[in-house]
């Protein structure tokens, strides 16, 4: 069925899409290698109310993951589905003062290190690629937040939670998108960097010491990770929501734009 | 994936046919989705090459980096071994040797910093160990011999003490007072033949199943002439403790803590890298910090 109110219009060029897109595989290796890393010296927990601490991830240096039990949940890994956890365990159920396990593997640290210290590379060139094309082709203008973002940001989110009922002015990218794609920039040169002082201490002791420490940059590390995986989970249910059209730009750079948003754009 | 032709206006088609599309409703509109439908159809193919890549990629580099071995019960049984990532390793390695300089000095801190030490690791010292007896071996010396020294030959050398924070591989850490000599000075009195790249240090006992030491190092000759690397025999301004590495161990601040081999047994001058125990275990061999 046509529609003529929609129009052909370009929205993310190629080099945006191609950024976006290698960048999922990679984050994904960088944190599962992190994870790999951070196993081997579990020490952050979250309080929790009732159960005392929880150790959100917990290396299980005992028992080996079990293959064919695995394989019959991730039959599509070929070879050694050694990647997922064996078992979901708990350590002294009954001992509240004991931390909680929720997850646990194997120790994997020198593996887990030789994809961090490979796949690090691919991840940084590919942020500093996106970095500079976003700065070079104007696409910045879209993406970084600007006067009236905030404001815009909050009448999103308003309006998402269908407390507000007009729709904010439409452009690109709303204020909550500029928040969050510029945060996620943020986030992704704070990892670099930490990582960089936690992988070279000695070279770049004053690096460290403007993350406060050693153990302080391994925690800005890790729980920078953990802010990749909400973004994540905010990021996949928000496109859901936004629905087809706009999935489809992020592959192939177009969408169909209603006509009478021309002039809004400008 | 882009398409240059679809992004043209409609609006450069001459004003008759546009005058009729108006006339016929939504016929242009129809054009604008045809389109999408063509860009997408091209996109997603190229997409679906672009994952399927993916996953082959990341299967070669699994496959790699896979060592096939049996379980006890006989089954096939994958096991990670650093296959092509020890290029990758000796890369970042090699950036790092390049990017930085091998004298950097590692922070030290006031003694107000020290914290508590954390045992960790036995590999290579037993229990029937008698530091009586203990003498320690070099190997690879100028005019290839070999001399074994005491205590009173090592503390002759040149002195240092320092407070450092000692890093564990494991990602664990803390401060503590480290004192001994330099291994420079000990070089510099106990020069080897030729000029090897590095230094390899082993416990002394040795396992009667793979007659091998229990724990073994290498260290590359940079880092074992750098200032502050240490043949540490006092902790905290006591002597060491057994299970801190006494009679002697290596504190290599810029390294990570498995290269700080506790009780050792040789030093031995090696143009080849010696053999190391970590690196054996998928590791990466320089560790430098």
């Amino acid at each position: 069925m046509s529609n003529p109110n929609l129009r052909l219009e370009k929205k993310h060029p190629l080099a945006i899409r191609w950024n976006h897109w290698l960048n999922f595989p990679l984050l994904a290796v960088m944190i599962w290698s992190g994870l790999l890393i951070y196993w081997a010296n579990d020490v952050y927990h979250v309080p929790v109310p009732g159960t005392g601490p929880v150790r959100i991830f917990h290396e299980n240096k005992e028992s080996g993951a079990d293959p064919d039990e695995l394989k019959g949940i991730f039959p599509f890994v070929m070879g050694a589905p050694k990647y997922w956890p064996e078992k979901w365990t708990e350590e002294n159920p009954d001992d509240r003062s004991k931390p909680r396990l929720i997850y646990s593997i194997k120790n994997r640290l020198a593996e887990g290190m030789a994809w961090h210290f490979f796949f690090m590379w691919f991840f940084t060139i590919n942020g500093i690629v996106y970095v500079l094309f976003t700065a070079i082709s104007g696409q910045w203008r879209y993406l970084v937040p600007q006067k009236g973002t905030i404001k815009h940001a909050i009448w999103t989110v308003l309006h998402d939670m269908h407390l507000k009922k007009q729709p904010p002015p439409r452009q690109k990218f709303n204020g909550a998108q500029q928040i969050a794609y510029t945060s996620i920039i943020v986030m992704g040169l704070g990892s670099t960097l930490t990582g960089l002082a936690i992988y070279k201490p000695t070279q770049v002791w004053w690096l460290l010491a403007m993350f406060g420490g050693y153990g302080a940059a391994r925690f800005i590390h890790f729980w920078l990770m953990i802010g990749y995986v909400l973004f994540f989970l905010i990021h996949v249910a928000q496109v859901v929501r936004a629905g087809w059209n706009n999935f489809r730009a992020m592959i192939t750079g177009y969408e169909l734009a209603p006509v009478e948003a021309e002039a809004v754009n400008g | 994936m882009d398409n240059e032709d679809a992004n043209k206006p409609d609006a450069a088609a001459p004003k008759p046919l546009e005058e009729v599309q108006a006339s016929q409703g939504a016929a242009a509109d129809l054009g604008d989705e045809a389109k999408m439908k063509r860009i997408s159809r091209r996109s997603f193919c190229w997409a679906a090459l672009a994952v399927g890549g993916t996953y082959l990629a990341f299967n070669r580099i699994h496959a790699a980096s896979t060592k096939w071995t049996k379980d006890a019960s006989g089954n096939p049984m994958a096991e990670w071994e650093p296959g092509v990532f020890r290029s990758a390793l000796r890369f970042d390695d090699s950036v790092s040797e390049r990017l930085f300089s091998t004298t950097t000095l590692t922070p030290t801190f006031p003694d107000s910093a020290i914290t508590e030490a954390r045992t960790n690791g036995d590999l290579g010292l037993p229990d029937d160990f008698d530091p009586s007896t203990w003498k320690l071996k070099v190997e690879g010396l100028a005019g290839s011999k070999s001399i074994e020294l005491t205590m009173t030959d090592i503390r002759s050398l040149q002195r240092i003490e320092y407070v450092t924070q000692f890093k564990c591989i494991e990602g664990w850490s803390y401060f503590m007072k480290w004192g001994g000599v330099t291994l420079a000075s000990f070089i510099e009195k106990y020069k080897p033949e030729g000029a090897p790249s590095f230094v390899g240090l082993e416990t002394p006992d040795v396992d009667p199943d793979t007659k091998r030491p229990g724990y073994y190092v290498s260290i590359d000759m940079p880092a074992a002439i750098h200032p502050q690397t240490m043949l540490c025999f006092e902790m905290n301004g006591k002597p060491l403790e057994p299970e801190h590495g006494a009679p002697l161990r290596l504190i290599i601040p810029h390294k990570y803590g498995v290269k700080n081999i506790k009780r050792i047994g040789v030093i031995r001058y090696s143009k080849e890298m010696p053999a190391d125990y970590w690196a054996e275990q998928g590791y990466d061999e320089y560790a430098g910090l």
